[in-house]
């Protein structure tokens, strides 16, 4: 039997997930959609008050994101779980969390990504500045990825029941509260001509943490979930 | 080898059954059988770890399968109800990738035989969902065919296959054994393998 290293398996499974929501390109792309409506909307009911909008822009687009992430976490492991396959991946020789890892990883590659690179697009709409939309995109790429891991956590918890959308929400929201603070307190820092590193350190910090803990929790409640 | 002594599983507050003793040696098999709801699959789950026993152990070669973790995984092949294959994926990357799960890296050619061997020739490029049921679990059985596990553990393998693939099963499990594999099945159909006797082990 060759050994399969952690590395190597990391890889495959993001592969595999990558491969996955390419042939499915209509999850991927509500999710992006999503994101462009609702930011798209504010400018649209608030009225074109540059001073206003340039004020809710962060605050609107972190929001937006938090809702977009929450969209794709339901079948994050769901459909894994219907068609059996998520039963062979627990069997692998490998550690789950190692597989959860990186079912999350390819989760915010489809889901996550995507909104921070359309971002400085919508970012246009509010009349941002490059400094503050520079911020933007920093703290979206910080807490981003951090969305998807406690995400991933909610829906390994919620697996198989019944409504679990819904719940998972409610599960996951309260916690992304930090990060959405965090996020947008930065964008806010630049604004008002401070310096965001204090900021965007803690959401730095929080990646790390989350990168170091979730999967591992995430893991545990998937186990606990296929009883 | 597997030992199992004084096993207990429960569903929900429901005990299904306690007290379970065997011992599996290599180049043996064993059917369980039992009603339906009577605690086979459960007994199979509980074998491969998904399910914690309420009482009793699991010992494989002389190591209890809790202490062994991940390291026994690749000892065993699990085959379910569910076929474990993505419908958006071919014949071909399903099978490649859960060989791929088990640590096994295969060719195209290997895999392209395999699934030939199986009755799926023209078919591997196929996505799974144009597949038909007997079809896709024979897509799930090739598995059977490039597996490097001692321990195979089929829930129903015959579901939904035709004579000629029940007979190529048969065979595959006599192979199997005679390299000195062991294999514990459920079924309601009846399984023949040549020159094996067939221990059974009855759930009530």
């Amino acid at each position: 039997m060759k050994e399969l290293t952690l590395f190597s398996m990391l890889k495959l499974v993001i592969r595999r997930d990558m491969i996955l929501a390419m042939r499915r390109r209509a999850d991927v792309l509500t999710t992006l959609i999503f994101f462009v409506m609702v930011v798209s909307l504010f400018p649209l009911g608030v009225g074109p008050e540059m001073e206003m909008l340039r004020k809710i822009a962060p605050g609107v687009l972190w929001v937006a994101a938090l809702l977009a992430s929450m969209l794709s976490l339901g079948r994050l492991f769901s459909a894994d779980h219907q068609d059996g396959t998520l039963e062979q991946m627990m069997l692998t020789p490998q550690p789950l969390a190692v597989i959860v890892l990186g079912k999350i990883v390819a989760h915010w590659m489809v889901s996550g990504l995507p909104l921070v690179l359309i971002a400085p697009v919508l970012g246009i709409q509010f009349d941002m500045q490059a400094e503050t939309l520079g911020i933007l995109i920093l703290g979206l790429l910080l807490g981003t990825p951090v969305l998807s891991m406690i995400g991933g956590i909610g829906a390994a918890l919620t697996l198989g029941l019944r409504g679990g959308g819904v719940l998972l929400s409610l599960l996951v929201l309260p916690l992304c509260i930090p990060i959405l603070i965090f996020g947008t307190a930065a964008v806010d820092a630049v604004a008002t001509g401070l310096s965001p590193v204090s900021h965007l350190s803690l959401l730095g910090a929080l990646l790390v943490l989350a990168l170091t803990f979730a999967p591992w929790v995430a893991a545990q409640a998937l186990r606990i979930s296929m009883e | 080898m597997l030992e199992v002594s004084n096993l207990a599983c429960s569903r929900g507050d429901q005990r299904l059954f306690s007290g379970l003793s065997f011992v599996l040696h290599p180049g043996q098999i064993m059917q369980v059988q039992g009603e339906n709801g009577s605690g086979k699959t459960t007994l199979l789950r509980t074998l491969c770890g998904f399910v914690s026993a309420d009482e009793g152990r699991v010992v494989w070669n002389g190591a209890q399968v809790a202490s062994l973790g991940d390291a026994f995984h690749a000892e065993i092949l699990y085959l379910g109800h569910l076929n474990a294959i993505k419908d958006d994926l071919s014949a071909l990357e399903n099978l490649k990738i859960s060989a791929a799960f088990s640590g096994i890296t295969l060719q195209d050619a290997a895999v392209k035989s395999a699934l030939r061997r199986l009755g799926l020739k023209g078919r591997e490029l196929l996505p799974c969902k144009v597949l038909s049921q007997g079809q896709r679990r024979r897509v799930a059985l090739a598995r059977l065919l490039v597996s490097e596990a001692r321990l195979w553990i089929l829930d129903e393998p015959l579901a939904a296959l035709d004579v000629r693939a029940v007979a190529l099963i048969q065979e595959l499990i006599a192979d199997h054994l005679s390299r000195g594999g062991m294999a514990i099945f459920t079924t309601h159909q009846p399984l023949q393998i040549d020159g094996m006797t067939v221990r059974t082990l009855a759930l009530s």
